[in-house]
């Protein structure tokens, strides 16, 4: 698979699939399936940020676990560099843990509570035996300040430390082994507004100055505006939409992505929804609807969205869509 | 600010003050003991408390003072020995019942089931009886009926934190099973531990105190407590000294390690524990 501009996506995301079975009874039968993520494609390049975005529960973090094997893929593929991440075993999925990181939304419950600063930072260094001790101190006070904390606070415990410092340090311990992704699963969502702002700037720092891409999974559109390259649209367990920010924010072509972007909250009262859903259910995804799964939502839906599944598919304006009628 | 919070404990202060007693007086037991554990003095048999025999003397004319203090030093010994195995038993099969699930979970389960279902006296008396008498073979015993409580305690808190982000995330840097197991849950799992094993000793003193009351313990002339009360009883009729005042120590100390036990937990705040005081 090749990106827009030619060059081989550093990840490569093919029809990935995250069943969860659900089990009922005294034999534990298998009865049905939560299709969390259900065949997701996309592909990131080195530098860039991706953004997924959808509603809760649409699969977007459980996307975002399945990259780094926190959760078993029931199918798909994932090609990391030319290589497929599922044969990998031992050193080679070490290698892979090494260049793909993770921040995670809750500041408080991601830092053990029991160890101190420098411990957490230095986790990655020591489970990778990264240098020698001494070297391994020094990296710790070079990412401390990296992320703007003061070296001389790494023997403190999480708890002295605020919300937004707590994600500096979560962010220090991502960046500790130079990886080549990090997933952020909701970064700033559980910060106030205001450092909210100061952990983006960081981030879109960070990716200025060291090249690492961002798979960035928000809700919040402003946040996706401010700091991703390309923006993919998530409903229920598949993307609908892939396109550059510009074309998804001023142009948001499939139904849903419209209905998405026509809610969020704007600062103009003159700016009201333009778009209605014609149904605001939206269905479980355990018995997902047949055909299209947003028809019965969508104001353009007909008998071929109810029967046929629409595929994702390369459009001329250089976009990603899975609509009948767009 | 830990230690002035502590300190405002009751239970904890007073459960500390009588344990850290009893300790002292065990490890000390050479300096403190007025006579011999087998000195007889046959003048001064049933003797009451005076400044000779502080607490009077038995039918032999032994002094109990120095004979419960020598006990204090075998029921501590056995009681920690005990403990500590069965800390370390339960601990490492909580950890990874509770961590790995699924199969492991449910075979280590089953296991500490068919421990948990034979009555825990019964379970040690038939111990005993088949190892016979000996330090080791009672604490042996102890341990056998006392393992499986760490391993549902531990089970149950690593089944929790294991969901927390930070194992997550070391998960995600590739750790290994025995790195997250001991460096990122066991500490967080530290605080419901302590407290069981300090109520844990006052339970294991008083289960050896019972198999030597009923005969099952260290054979005499080990003065263990237990045998000094179950022997006191031939005499309650006429001198129940020596049964009130065994029963009365077994009592006290078991009373220090629950009072320690409760204050704990009181300090170490389980909510504290799986937030690290967070400050919200």
């Amino acid at each position: 698979m090749q990106t827009a501009d030619g060059s081989a996506p550093l990840l490569t995301v093919n029809g990935l699939k995250v069943h969860f079975a659900i089990r009922k009874g005294v034999l534990n039968r298998v009865v049905g399936a939560v299709r969390a993520v259900d065949g997701v494609s996309f592909s990131l390049r080195r530098g860039e940020t991706l953004s997924l975005v959808g509603e809760s529960g649409c699969g977007k973090s459980t996307t975002g676990l399945a990259l780094l094997g926190l959760l078993k893929p029931t199918g798909g593929q994932v090609e990391f560099d030319g290589q497929t991440v599922r044969d990998f075993r031992g050193a080679a999925l070490k290698s892979y843990r090494k260049r793909v990181q993770i921040i995670f939304q809750d500041p408080f419950s991601s830092l053990n509570p029991r160890h101190r600063v420098r411990d957490i930072i230095r986790a990655p260094l020591d489970i990778h035996q990264v240098g020698t001790r001494a070297e391994r101190d020094a990296r710790v006070a070079e990412l401390m300040e990296r992320v703007g904390l003061r070296p001389d606070q790494a023997n403190n415990f999480a708890h002295q430390f605020s919300g937004g410092q707590r994600q500096r340090i979560g962010i220090a311990r991502a960046l500790a082994l130079n990886p080549d992704i990090i997933v952020c699963d909701e970064p700033v969502s559980a910060l106030d507004v205001s450092v909210q702002a100061q952990i983006l700037n960081l981030l879109s720092d960070l990716q200025r100055d060291l090249g690492v891409a961002f798979l960035f999974i928000s809700h919040d559109l402003g946040v996706v505006e401010y700091l991703s390259h390309r923006v993919a649209v998530m409903y229920l367990g598949k993307i609908v939409e892939i396109a550059d920010k510009t074309a998804i924010f001023a142009n948001p072509s499939h139904p849903y992505t419209e209905l998405l972007i026509g809610s969020a909250p704007s600062l103009d009262p003159r700016n009201r929804h333009q778009f209605k859903a014609s149904n605001d259910d939206i269905p479980s995804a355990t018995n997902k609807p047949s055909g299209c799964s947003f028809h019965t939502r969508c104001p353009l839906a007909t008998d071929a969205c109810r029967e046929s599944e629409p595929q994702l598919s390369l459009r001329d304006d250089g976009r990603s869509l899975a609509c009948h009628h767009r | 600010m830990q230690l002035p919070k502590a300190l405002r404990n009751t239970s904890l202060v007073v459960g500390a003050a009588i344990t850290l007693t009893i300790v002292l007086l065990a490890i000390f037991a050479p300096a403190i003991a007025t006579h011999g554990v087998e000195q007889m003095d046959m003048r001064n048999r049933f003797a009451g408390p005076s400044f000779q025999h502080l607490l009077g003397t038995d039918n032999f004319g032994r002094d109990l003072w120095s004979r419960l203090i020598w006990g204090a030093r075998v029921s501590l010994t056995i009681a920690i020995i005990a403990v500590v195995c069965s800390v370390i038993i339960g601990t490492i099969v909580g950890l990874v019942a509770g961590y790995f699930g699924g199969w492991v979970d449910l075979v280590l389960m089953r296991i500490t089931d068919i421990f948990l279902g034979v009555p825990a006296i019964v379970l040690a008396l038939a111990i005993v009886a088949i190892l016979g008498p000996g330090v080791m073979n009672v604490a042996l015993a102890l341990i056998v009926v006392a393992w499986t409580e760490y391993a549902r305690v531990v089970r149950a808190t690593t089944l929790v934190l294991r969901e927390q982000n930070y194992v997550q995330a070391a998960r995600a840097l590739g750790a290994r099973p025995s790195r997250i197991l001991f460096k990122e849950i066991l500490p967080n799992a530290l605080g419901p531990i302590i407290v069981l094993a300090s109520l844990g000793l006052g339970t294991a003193i008083i289960a050896e105190s019972a198999l030597s009351f009923l005969g099952f313990g260290l054979p005499p002339p080990t003065p263990t407590w237990g045998w000094t009360l179950a022997y006191g009883t031939k005499f309650i009729r006429d001198e129940p000294w020596l049964s009130i005042i065994s029963g009365a120590t077994i009592m006290i100390t078991v009373l220090g390690f629950n009072l320690l036990g409760d204050g704990l937990r009181d300090v170490l705040d389980p909510r504290q524990l799986s937030r690290g005081g967070g400050k919200s």
